[in-house]
């Protein structure tokens, strides 16, 4: 009895559509987040993660919609991220349908808001999620990794993997590591950060960023992933949640 | 999907998502109704217990609906009840969590312990092993995996069956760093550690073989 590797395909969704996306056969509306949803459940994704891009703050009921009627459809976990201020936003979330919900930009500004969502609502809905680069001309942090913000546009100079400790002892029930070096190159994931990250955290990390081929995922895991995320390989059509399934069996680890 | 026509109260205590676990049953045929009214709760076939967070605050909030109550009082009629996550956790006589000791409903002696494993929370998809017999699993594969969130779980099944008249409970289990309790059915009183609402097409079917007990 060994616990699964995760593959979890996410999707971008603004005002309730997806971003980007190609017509897969069966599917009416590639731009339909639920569409997708069942799609990605019915070919084995082992759970299901929501960006929501939506600019405008007033139109976060589209998002909550979105949610309610993917929760109806598809029974696998749901993760929705983007946007996550407040308890009170976790909680509309939750409400809707999420499993878990992640947490960004509002959790560096103020870290006690890890503490709080996991307080009320536990451990297990928080997704915290780091955005880090390696450390460019004029920052150093201990690890060589630092956290950025606006899509990897700013630096914070606080140390990605310090960050990512000191949220899990916050109470965040995963760390979402996502490489912006690595992120949209089709290179492979930031398998050097991922280790960095896994050697000062004991709860599970989601691998994000890079993938381009099946072969790419096995390394992330090996470099003590527990789960990996991917967006645009999976969107585009470039890869299937069975091929990467079956390389990551290829490779001796344990699929659903 | 046919209706099986069983009615099912998932019982609404604050703790627990409980639009999953409707639309899960729902799913798999039953006709459900989130509410934590005593007349309609001990009304249905079966009460469905969810829960998530923290073992204290769902015993806290469970006895403030009179949730302890209704578990006891369905029981005691043979009534059927299903626990799932912490729902099956505060079954238990007791919980430890932080350092901090809270008792549960003590249906069953044994104690909700942090698990110990390297990664943790055990989040994800795992194997179970089932009694041949278990009617919860009946038809499912032995290599099928569930979707698990937590990080305290019961590493010791203590109740004895002493009593030969008495068909013994059927216990599950899976292993996240050592093994642990991940299912059990005892008479009207079934539970689960894992989340067959979140398990995809496995969860449905288990979920069904549940409601074609009611």
């Amino acid at each position: 009895m060994t616990l699964a590797v995760r593959v979890i395909p996410c999707l971008d969704v603004d005002n309730g559509r997806v971003v980007k996306g190609v017509n897969f056969q069966n599917l009416r509306d590639a731009g339909d987040p639920v569409e997708m949803a069942k799609i990605y459940g019915e070919e084995g994704a082992d759970e299901l993660t929501f960006l929501d891009i939506t600019a405008s703050s007033g139109d976060r009921e589209t998002t909550y919609d979105v949610v309610r009627r993917t929760a109806e459809q598809v029974f696998i976990p749901l993760t929705v991220g983007g946007g996550v201020r407040t308890p009170e936003d976790v909680d509309r979330l939750l409400r809707a349908g999420a499993d878990k919900v992640g947490v960004n930009t509002a959790a560096i500004a103020r870290p006690e808001l890890i503490r709080e969502i996991a307080e009320r609502f536990g451990s297990q809905v928080l997704v915290l999620s780091v955005d880090a680069r390696r450390c460019g001309e004029g920052t150093v942090t201990p690890s060589g990794y630092e956290v950025t913000t606006h899509g990897g546009r700013r630096g914070t100079g606080i140390d990605a993997v310090e960050w990512a400790h000191r949220a899990a002892e916050l109470g965040a029930g995963e760390i979402l590591l996502n490489s912006m070096d690595a992120d949209g190159t089709k290179d492979g994931y930031d398998t050097a950060m991922i280790e960095a990250v896994r050697k000062h955290v004991t709860i599970p990390v989601i691998a994000s960023g890079g993938a381009g081929k099946a072969a790419d995922f096995a390394p992330a895991i090996a470099a003590g992933a527990d789960a990996v995320l991917a967006a645009s390989v999976f969107h585009f059509g470039d890869l299937r949640i069975g091929e990467v399934k079956a390389a990551l069996r290829g490779a001796g680890h344990p699929v659903r | 999907m046919e209706l099986s026509n069983k009615s099912v109260v998932v019982l609404d205590y604050g703790f627990g998502n409980v639009r999953s676990a409707e639309r899960a049953l729902a799913h798999a045929g039953a006709q459900v109704e989130i509410t934590r009214d005593y007349d309609r709760a001990m009304a249905a076939d079966g009460l469905l217990v969810p829960g998530v967070g923290a073992f204290a605050a769902c015993m806290k909030g469970l006895r403030a609906a009179r949730g302890d109550w209704i578990v006891g009082r369905r029981l005691s009629g043979g009534r059927p009840v299903m626990g799932i996550c912490v729902g099956m956790q505060i079954l238990f006589g007791r919980g430890i969590e932080h350092g901090v000791e809270a008792e549960g409903l003590d249906e069953w002696p044994g104690t909700v312990e942090p698990l110990r494993a390297p990664v943790v929370p055990h989040m994800g998809w795992n194997t179970v092993e089932a009694p041949g017999d278990s009617r919860l699993f009946a038809g499912l594969d032995a290599g099928e995996r569930y979707y698990f969130v937590h990080s305290y779980a019961v590493r010791t099944w203590e109740l004895e069956a002493t009593n030969p008249h008495i068909p013994a409970p059927k216990v599950t289990w899976s292993t996240h760093g050592e093994p642990f309790v991940a299912a059990v059915e005892n008479g009207p009183l079934w539970a689960t550690q894992f989340h067959p609402e979140k398990s995809g097409d496995a969860g449905a079917r288990l979920l069904r073989n549940w409601l074609d007990t009611l």
